[in-house]
């Protein structure tokens, strides 16, 4: 795009006005750089370690999971063969929204989007064979996140893991999912209540494992700007901090074991200060609102990822120079953990192909092009200390409305800020229908006939689900039936009385009770959701 | 062309991603149509009820992870059922080229991958409804 000064203002993604040049002036009028510091010093803007990646590089998770455990077991094997430091695991949308793979809304569902999972025997497949202490795990669960993450340490204590010290991630944002992603199950205010539960059972009995990723990420997918993706994440992130107050756990208890998950796509310069602001204004906002005193818990520590919403269909393999540049930003911003949207995946499930080229694009920034060599290496650029600190002062008036508004609890609640992100998705895709905002290939140098440039798709086994439900009832014959019906009377049963229902959840994963008999017995309790539909 | 046209706009099956969706509702408002959304989790079931109710002229579908055949064609038993085969019938989406002519061939109208114009699905619509 050529930009010709006399015309009218260029504006970020993020509504900050773009100059032709920078000058120190420039910094110094957005406020200096009181705020850079050092890395691994507060406020933690160059990055939350003092040596970042020349100590340890980003960790390498691919977002993977197909038809089954035994299959997804494969790739996890395939993808660790070829140098992936962590698991992120897609189970399929009915495991998603806690059904069993016999519910009749599960018909053509059955492992399409991730692999279906019934019972503990499911995660015990999936992750066999593999050290669970050298490849952590993260969990993409968030409806049914109660019930997996309890699955996933029991498999794992089974294995003779001691629960206090593993370590592990679920995503398990159900406020986000509201607002883009929709794997959503239960009413908006048990749903917290379950985020909270998870967070209190982990402080007390895995307090290394992360019960926790707050996305920006989806909320950017459904067409928020990079600095509202950052400003909703932490007024989110703060209603889950609010509620764990509330059950009388310390700051410090818990707060070092909350994570981030953000999106990478767009402008390279607007996206990396957003990374650096977002990590100083996180920091502050532990420090000064919440009284945290143990540095750990004012890290911003994230998965950057995707950028899902960045990638066409049309003329796919440009998606991997994209994905390319996506990469670049997260090393830039400082991520602790990476995973690259794969070229294929707007059409379909990325083929060993495409995960293992989007490994190679993380290894060539860690192994070749010097990523790893030096911290942050953006500050002290004139242009990125103004945007920094343009961004965070973004954020800050994005989070205040928040709070005019009453709160992001009662905007997901009432619909609200759905409508808001839904606005604002329409408005770009307007601007990029009329080509004010140029997508390669999409609205530019697009191909007469794009048809040959479709990719190869990952065929879909139209058996897997009678084969997974032929499994699941196995499993149903096998275990003690007497014994899983007290577990679930127990699980109603701590849900009607508002006990943390993870002990129960816990205890009737263990009896290989089914996903869908688990989260059941909670709805029977909460209720379902009911999406309020605004425009 | 027919004043006052009734679109129904449903998100089938499991899957959450309604950026698309919502986006093309509001293009369609936009255009002057009535415009009914169902929100997610749309059963065949559901939307055949919907659509017989709302009395809707179209009922388009919102598809992004890949269960668009096998819903649309649970969804041609139920229309055929409740004497809906006569409303224009459309689909957007996440839908790979290879798959057009199954949809054409399962009674689709219409097919609007991503990308595609708003006026494009709105002239659509003007044309066929009559």
């Amino acid at each position: 795009m050529s930009i010709d000064p006399a015309q009218k203002p260029l504006i970020n993604e993020s509504g900050i006005e773009v100059k032709t040049l920078y000058t120190l002036e420039d910094v110094a009028a957005s406020g200096g750089v009181g705020m850079v510091g050092n890395p691994g010093e507060y406020p933690f803007t160059r990055g939350i370690h003092p040596e970042m990646y020349r100590k340890r590089p980003w960790t390498m998770r691919q977002y993977t999971g197909f038809a089954n455990a035994k299959k997804t077991n494969e790739r996890f094997k395939y993808l660790i063969a070829n140098g992936q430091t962590g698991l992120n695991v897609a189970f399929d949308l009915p495991t998603q929204i806690g059904l069993d793979t016999d519910d009749p809304m599960a018909l053509g569902e059955v492992g399409r989007v991730g692999m279906a999972v019934d019972t503990l025997r499911d995660f015990e497949i999936a992750f066999d064979g593999i050290d669970l202490d050298r490849i952590t795990v993260s969990l993409t669960i968030n409806g049914a996140a109660t019930v997996l993450i309890a699955m996933y340490l029991v498999m794992a204590e089974k294995r003779g893991y001691d629960i206090s010290k593993l370590r592990g991630t679920a995503q398990n944002d159900i406020l986000k999912e509201f607002i883009g992603r929709g794997t959503w199950v239960f009413p908006v205010e048990p749903s917290v209540k379950l985020v909270c539960d998870t967070i209190e059972y982990c402080a007390k009995n895995a307090p290394k494992y992360t019960p926790v990723s707050v996305c920006g990420y989806h909320i950017r997918e459904s067409g928020a700007d990079p600095a509202e993706e950052m400003a909703y994440a932490f007024c989110i992130a703060k209603a889950y901090t609010d509620g764990a107050l509330e059950r009388g756990l310390d700051i410090d208890e818990f707060a070092g074991r909350l994570s981030f998950n953000f999106n990478i796509y767009g402008n390279i310069f607007e996206q990396v200060a957003k990374f650096r602001a977002g990590r100083s204004l996180w920091a502050r906002i532990m420090k000064e609102e919440y009284g945290a005193k143990n540095p750990r818990s004012m890290w911003l520590r994230m998965i950057a990822g995707g950028g899902g919403n960045g990638l066409y269909a049309e003329q796919p393999e440009v998606n991997i120079m994209r994905g390319a540049y996506y990469a670049l930003i997260g090393a830039l911003g400082g991520a602790q953990t990476m995973d690259l949207c794969c070229y294929d995946e707007a059409y379909t499930i990325p083929s060993e192909f495409a995960q293992r080229l989007s490994l190679r694009t993380m290894q060539l920034l860690t192994e070749e092009s010097g990523l790893c060599d030096t911290v942050d290496p953006l500050a002290g650029s004139y242009y990125v200390e103004t945007l920094t600190n343009q961004m965070r002062e973004r954020m800050q008036q994005i989070m205040a409305e928040v709070d005019v508004e009453g709160g992001i609890v009662k905007m997901v609640s009432e619909g609200t800020i759905q409508a808001r992100v839904s606005a604002r998705a329409y408005d770009t895709q307007r601007k990029i229908l009329s080509g004010e905002i140029h997508k390669v290939g999409v609205n530019c140098y697009r191909l007469e006939d794009e048809e040959e440039h479709e990719p190869q798709f990952h065929p879909y086994d139209e058996g897997a689900a009678q084969k997974q439900i032929d499994a699941t009832n196995a499993i149903k014959a096998e275990r003690d039936q007497s014994e899983v019906e007290r577990k679930l009377a127990r699980v109603k049963n701590d849900a009607e009385s508002g006990n943390n229902v993870m002990p129960a959840i816990m205890a009737a994963v263990r009896a290989y009770a089914t996903v869908g008999e688990i989260t059941s017995k909670l709805a029977e309790v909460y209720g379902h959701y009911q999406e309020p539909i605004r425009f | 062309m027919k004043a006052d046209i009734r679109v129904l706009i449903a998100k089938p099956g499991l899957d959450g991603h309604d950026q698309g969706a919502k986006v093309v509702v509001r293009a369609l408002m936009d255009a002057g149509f009535e415009v009914i959304y169902t929100g997610l989790r749309q059963s065949p079931a559901a939307v055949a009820r919907v659509a017989l109710e709302e009395d809707v002229d179209v009922i388009g579908l919102s598809s992004m992870a890949g269960s668009h055949l096998s819903f649309c064609r649970r969804l041609r038993e139920l229309l055929a059922e409740n004497k809906l085969t006569d409303k224009l019938w459309i689909i957007g989406g996440n839908i790979p080229k290879r798959d057009f002519g199954e949809l054409k061939e399962i009674g689709l109208d219409g097919i609007f991958p991503t990308g595609t114009h708003f006026e494009e699905i709105t002239e659509f619509i003007k044309e066929n409804v009559t």
